[in-house]
């Protein structure tokens, strides 16, 4: 009888703090809820560059991916450009990509910012927010790094400094050019 | 634990106050000339009498009411505290609501942030509140509802008469023949109360089902929280605004991509005196102006055949439908609302290109501000190069040229003009109401002739497959709520003793109506009306 009654109790308290437990955990992660997780596969895409060439990111596996989302009115993606022009220099041969992806601006403002900040690597723009919403990106700048087996093992909101951007591609770096 | 065991042979659980069966009371009872206390039958509550383990210890105190009422008054009073400044949604958009707090209010509001009470929904303690007000409804009502249910299903026709002495309402008669007590009986049958009978005496009870309203309710609560607690699971709950402009389509977020959706139209009407009902007059007087319409006319499409982000993707027309305030668009689990709207965003603009000192026009451009042209080329050998373009212009800290969103709020240009006499081109920038002229010696300027301007659609795209939950939540709780209020539990005795008729009667609510149906059960027989006796007790 006693013994009874702590097992229904305990079943009882059990079950109301594993609801309670589950409520505050979902809350605390909600807004980290993203469309692409580390550690998931980076969805597909394919746009359009300024000189007219189509990158699908699908094509670049066994190279790492550095998918940088920017906007020519965001502060700090102005900042990082130049370093990860340096960084796109030094590690183009040696298996890592950089694609980024402006979100829906006008070719004409893109492309002239483009080349007012000298950026040499290859620049999508995300016309219809198509790859945005993929990605689920919200505040810019966004970098995503994807391995060479298309997984994303890094996601990192916010501005960058070059040892940031450095140590990023070598992390992504495939094994074989290293 | 020791089980109590009455003289009419049932076995109670410990800390019963009088039997379940006869309504025998116990001793340290049986001194006192009080009416009983028939809340809960005087069956036990059991967190009352366990106190053992920590399990124990910690139901014991969500069982009491004491602390539900408390966990109440504390959320309802975090709640008030919470309407005091604006919510984090409600901010403007300008700076952190880290900073936004202490900048606005002081110590104050840095305090308010720093407890959470700027996102209280969200806020961890808050959530336990709400939880443990959840755990409070289940514990106290299991801890009530069986040893209610136990009692009252135990309970015997012959009660003790300790009990029936100490009924509210209670009178003494003459004793009646077997025919009187059968005359009785029938006249309770005919007020539909369920009669048993035993030796004699009789127990009368109706609506003993309302006694379960309250729990029936507190079902409904707990059902109604499960609900909310629902909308945390991904999937189940989306609520999202969409911006899009006359003309464009854009994907619709939340559907993986396979709905898109086109804006036709934004329609903004005003109540127009000359048209409208003259009933509209007078306050269209006191106010002005009046919105009577807020419509998007737009197009619904999905996605046929497999492409990737990015790629154009073939849409097919699903259906046309114009969106107004509360009348969405449906499809699927995902509900469209008109929710906001921008009049005007300038989506054109025209120059003309004229020679300086003859103002004479060398021919118009007309530049897309979302997707301009880099060249434009006139006649007689003129055209124009864009060079830059900034769709929302303002000049940053170095004082250089630059764009603070890719909405063409404020767009400038530099130009650069090509002449007969400059094959180079001669460069100017212009701006809205400013025309910053690079140098003296140029020849020609482009001047502002006119714009063209188009309105954007804010929509909430809302999906909720919990509100079947929450709405079957509400229904158990008002049908609780019915049950408890529309029915009352009344019980009847009538028991022979010593050559007496006793009368006892209880109610769990409207004295006035059982007492009124004893009068017109005694109507006509030698019994005499029964006392209320809780008047005399408030007199003594």
């Amino acid at each position: 009888m006693k013994q009874k009654r702590l097992v229904i109790r305990s079943i009882i308290l059990v079950i109301l703090a594993t609801a309670v437990a589950y409520t505050l955990y979902a809350n605390f992660t909600k807004d980290n809820v993203k469309a692409v997780n580390v550690g998931s596969k980076a969805p597909d895409f394919a746009l359009v560059d300024l000189n007219g060439q189509k990158h699908k990111l699908s094509d670049y596996k066994g190279q790492g991916v550095f998918l940088n989302f920017w906007g020519t009115w965001c502060k700090p993606c102005e900042k990082e450009m130049p370093y990860i022009n340096n960084q796109y220099h030094y590690f183009k041969d040696k298996g890592v990509q950089v694609l980024a992806v402006n979100i829906g601006e006008s070719d004409l403002a893109v492309s002239k910012y483009v080349e007012r900040k000298k950026m040499d690597f290859p620049n999508v723009i995300d016309k219809d927010s198509q790859v945005q919403n993929a990605y689920g990106v919200n505040p810019l700048p966004v970098t995503f790094l994807i391995d060479p087996n298309g997984d994303v093992v890094k996601i990192h909101t916010g501005a960058l400094t070059e040892s940031m951007v450095n140590e990023f591609m070598t992390q992504i770096q495939p094994l074989k050019e290293k | 634990m020791k089980e109590v065991k009455c003289e009419c042979g049932h076995v109670n659980p410990h800390g019963t106050v009088f039997c379940e069966a006869c309504g025998k009371l116990t001793k340290e009872q049986e001194e006192n000339k009080n009416l009983l206390d028939m809340r809960y039958e005087g069956s036990a509550r059991r967190s009352q009498t366990y106190n053992k383990s920590v399990i124990d210890k910690v139901w014991n105190f969500f069982s009491s009411v004491k602390v539900g009422v408390w966990l109440i008054v504390i959320t309802l009073s975090a709640s008030a505290v919470g309407t005091i400044l604006p919510q984090e949604m409600y901010i403007p958009n300008t700076m952190p609501a880290s900073e936004y707090y202490a900048d606005q209010y002081g110590w104050m509001g840095k305090l308010y942030y720093q407890l959470g009470f700027h996102n209280l929904y969200s806020s961890w303690w808050y959530l336990i509140l709400i939880a443990s007000i959840g755990i409070s409804l289940v514990i106290c009502s299991l801890d009530r509802v069986i040893p209610l249910y136990k009692a009252l299903k135990r309970q015997r026709v012959t009660r003790h008469e300790g009990f029936l002495k100490r009924q509210r309402v209670f009178g003494e008669s003459p004793s009646l023949n077997q025919d009187e007590i059968e005359d009785i009986k029938q006249k309770l049958v005919k007020k539909r109360y369920n009669v048993r009978e035993e030796n004699g005496n009789l127990l009368a009870e109706k609506g003993r089902f309302s006694r379960w309203g309250p729990y029936v309710n507190h079902v409904g609560l707990i059902i109604f929280l499960f609900g909310a607690m629902l909308r945390f699971i991904p999937g189940m709950y989306v609520d999202k605004v969409l911006w899009i402009r006359e003309g464009e389509t854009k994907v619709i977020p939340e559907t993986n991509g396979e709905y898109y959706l086109k804006n036709e139209e934004f329609i903004l009407d005003i109540y127009d005196k000359e048209k409208d009902n003259e009933a509209f007059d007078k306050a269209l007087d006191r106010v002005g102006m009046v919105v009577k319409n807020y419509q998007s006319n737009v197009v619904l499409l999905q996605k046929e055949g497999d492409t990737i982000p990015g790629e154009k993707p073939e849409l097919k027309k699903i259906k046309e439908y114009p969106i107004q305030v509360n009348k969405p668009l449906k499809f699927e689990n995902f509900a469209l609302y008109q929710v906001d709207y921008k009049l005007d965003e300038l989506s054109k603009m025209s120059f003309k290109l004229t020679k300086k000192d003859s103002d004479q026009s060398l021919g118009d451009i007309t530049i897309n501000l979302i997707e301009p042209e880099k060249e434009f080329n006139l006649k007689n050998g003129y055209s124009v190069e864009l060079k830059s373009y900034f769709p929302d212009f303002a000049f940053d800290e170095n004082q250089e040229p630059t764009t603070k969103s890719r909405v063409p709020n404020n767009p400038a240009f530099v130009f650069n003009v090509i002449s007969p006499e400059n094959p180079e081109g001669e460069m100017s920038f212009v701006a809205i109401q400013q025309t910053i002229d690079p140098g003296e010696d140029n020849l020609y300027k482009m001047s502002f002739n006119g714009i063209e301007t188009r309105n954007v659609s804010a929509l909430t795209v809302r999906k909720d497959l919990t509100l079947w939950t929450i709405a079957f939540g509400g229904l158990i709780f008002m049908i609780g709520v019915i049950q408890g209020a529309y029915w009352n539990h009344r019980r009847i005795w009538i028991q022979q003793i010593g050559g007496t008729t006793w009368i006892a009667a209880h109610t769990n609510k409207n004295w006035h109506g059982i007492k009124r149906e004893i009068g017109q059960l005694i109507d006509g027989t030698k019994l005499t009306e029964p006392m209320d006796q809780s008047i005399n007790e408030e007199k003594e």
